[in-house]
């Protein structure tokens, strides 16, 4: 188990290297002169040459990306071209934000989405089953804003007049913190989860007709013994690889959420650095989005080798 | 879940039992396992699918039925539905299965499940998609056990070794602990005989246990299961296309065609004086190594029958060289199974005499 996670985490150090690699010669050589960003449309001609000259963009590429690795090895992603802050610390508390969320979202999505996909297999084609494959539809079909606005608007404005307040908007993630994270939670989890219903109720379809779940029932295992340890653990395999993708990847794109609610997170600083061509940043918030997705995915795997034991002995 | 279930098998019960369902025919009778008028239905939007239709047969304890038949006779609905695991939510079942004594068909879900694993178990064809990948294989067997027993862990744990060693299986205190996969196929089949056999059932089901096995490896699971009724003295129900296997393992047998039993007689009367000409043809297109033959082997010829559309008659007269000789008869009555001598039942519209006749004459000399 050990010599699986030690494999596993230097596999993902290399596709961290890789991916900053890649950002690397992608927004500082192909996006190009920054010295622009920094000095404003009206800086001289020389005023531009000492600002590439201050960042090093004078020197040879090579020579560049060397002391771009370096730095990185020692944790300093550099400095916002736009504000000179360290990028580390702009991503820090953001991004503890986004994996609040985001975490928090999944443990409902993944909970919620897993039952309800469980409670429609065993009940095929029951009025829960189509109620569940209504919601699903809905699910998949709705915009993320649309959710979260129809959220606000419902359980924040309507429930406030009510006087039941689920929500409180605007400062920081400290104080009131249950109320300022359950609803983007919903909102976000209610997005994914539908997507969650229908792989585990179509893999629960799948395993349910398998010749084990026959040879469990003949053995005069309770029905309830039967779905939930037989049918269940064969059928979570591929909703836990589709979850650690998931999870991964709404680190980085969470931005409609963040937006809707309030909250200062990882996908608004992508959106502003893009557009002002903050490098640095970019780069910074790339290389954080694949760290979590390369954890997430490190995650998965081990939790894969618990539920078939067939990784683990391979 | 369960009650729900039961009061819809009632309701279906009502609403098609076609079979006289007074008090005085629901005596527990004395045989170990009786199967009575066994119907059961799958309606589909293509319409009724008859998967048995009338079927029944007794069984003692000790004693060994195969149940022979090609694809979609009907055998292995059969023996699901001894089990109750026939897909409860679409199918009709009516008739009557007693077994020691208590009553199936009726009973509810829940009784039927207590008696799963403990009363009556099942092997079944393929021992590795019939083992949970997941699972270690002692751990699959411990779980039987302790279902059905109030047993600790680790008493259940001995007793899966235990069970492991009697099956013939090396090193049962190691190879407990390794999942499916890291066995053999025949070690496989072992293993599902080992967990089948766990609480000492008295009834066991084989369904096809040796079809998705080496040859090899096919006798000595027949012989483990011949040492295995002796010691347990369990009744044994044999399912399987393969003649061969019949011959060797068991008493009586029993033929179905198109869900219904077309032969039924001891090991005997069916090898050696056959009447149904479906028997004939399974028994013609069965390679012998235990004898010459005298000409190759006699495929049955056409397809076996849409269990939808039944042809009308003798359900085999499509496929029936004799069905000619009737005039007619074959293709518009059903033949009913009737005594072709005491305990030999045969269901075909041909004379006896016109039987033996052909028997004699066409078919023994052939085989």
């Amino acid at each position: 188990m050990i010599r699986f996670v030690v494999r596993r985490l230097a596999f993902g150090v290399v596709v961290l290297w890789v991916v900053s690699t890649a950002v690397f010669f992608l927004v500082f050589v192909a996006a190009g002169k920054p010295e622009r960003v920094i000095g404003g449309p009206r800086a001289t001609t020389e005023t531009l040459r000492l600002i590439r000259r201050n960042l090093g963009l004078d020197e040879p590429l090579i020579v560049q990306y060397a002391r771009f690795l370096g730095r990185l090895l020692q944790g300093d992603l550099g400095q916002s071209y736009i504000n000179g802050a360290p990028v580390a610390s702009m991503i820090g508390g953001r991004l503890q934000t986004t994996v609040v969320l985001v975490l928090g979202a999944s443990v409902l999505w993944f909970a919620g989405g897993v039952l309800t996909g469980v409670l429609s297999a065993t009940r095929a084609r029951s009025f829960f089953d189509r109620l569940a494959t209504l919601f699903v539809l809905a699910g998949l079909s709705m915009p993320a804003f649309v959710v979260a606005l129809l959220m606000l608007y419902v359980l924040f404005s309507k429930a406030g007049d009510a006087g039941i307040h689920l929500f409180e908007p605007g400062p920081p993630l400290q104080e009131n913190f249950w109320k300022r994270m359950t609803l983007p939670w919903l909102a976000l989890a209610f997005l994914l989860m539908a997507g969650y219903t229908r792989l585990t109720r179509g893999a629960m379809l799948d395993v349910l007709g398998e010749d084990y779940i026959r040879t469990a029932r003949s053995k005069g295992l309770p029905e309830r013994r039967v779905v939930y340890r037989h049918a269940l653990r064969a059928a979570l395999t591929p909703v836990v690889t589709q979850f650690g993708v998931d999870v991964g990847v709404l680190i980085g794109s969470t931005i409609v959420t963040e937006k809707v609610f309030g909250l200062q997170g990882v996908g608004q600083l992508v959106v502003q650095s893009i557009t002002v061509g903050d490098a640095p940043v970019i780069l910074g918030v790339v290389l954080a989005v694949a760290l979590c997705v390369v954890v997430a995915n490190l995650l998965v795997d081990i939790a894969y080798s618990y539920l078939d034991p067939r990784v683990r002995l391979s | 879940m369960a009650r729900k279930n039961d009061k819809r098998d009632d309701e279906m019960r009502d609403g098609t039992s076609t079979a006289p369902a007074g008090p005085a025919d629901s005596r527990p009778p004395s045989s170990f396992l009786e199967v009575r008028d066994l119907r059961i239905h799958f309606p589909t939007d293509d319409g009724l699918v008859k998967s048995v239709d009338g079927l029944s047969f007794q069984l003692e304890r000790g004693k060994t039925l195969g149940i022979v038949g090609e694809s979609g006779s009907g055998k292995s609905v059969t023996s699901l539905g001894i089990l109750g695991l026939h897909n409860r939510r679409n199918a009709r079942v009516s008739g009557e299965i007693w077994l020691d004594g208590q009553e199936l068909v009726g009973a509810s879900e829940e009784q039927v499940r207590r008696l799963r694993g403990r009363d009556m178990a099942m092997i079944f064809q393929d021992p590795l998609s019939s083992m949970h990948p997941f699972y270690t294989v002692g751990h699959q067997i411990i779980e039987a056990y302790r279902i059905h027993n109030d047993v600790t862990r680790k008493v259940a744990r001995k007793h899966a070794i235990d069970m492991l060693g009697r099956v013939g299986i090396p090193r049962p205190d190691r190879r407990v602990d390794d999942y499916p996969h890291q066995f053999s196929g025949g070690m496989r089949q072992r293993a599902m005989i080992a967990m089948a056999l766990s609480c000492d059932p008295e009834l066991l089901i084989a369904d096809e246990p040796t079809t998705a096995l080496d040859v090899t490896v096919q006798a000595q699971i027949l012989d483990l299961l011949r040492d295995l009724q002796r010691e347990f003295n369990s009744a044994i129900i044999m399912i399987t296309h393969d003649l061969g296997v019949v011959a060797e393992l068991s008493d009586d047998i029993l033929v179905m065609y198109g869900g219904r039993c077309v032969e039924y007689g001891t090991v005997d009367d069916v090898f050696h004086a056959p009447e149904h000409p479906y028997t004939w043809g399974l028994l013609g297109s069965m390679p012998r190594l235990d004898r010459e033959r005298s000409e190759r082997l006699l495929p049955i010829k056409g397809t076996p029958p849409s269990l939808i559309n039944l042809p009308s008659g003798c359900a085999f007269n499509p496929r029936c060289a004799y069905a000619e000789l009737n005039g007619g008869k074959s293709t518009e009555e059903r033949p009913d199974l009737r005594d072709a001598a005491p305990g030999h039942r045969v269901a075909c519209h041909l004379p006896a005499e016109k039987r033996r006749q052909i028997w004699n004459d066409e078919i023994a000399p052939k085989l």
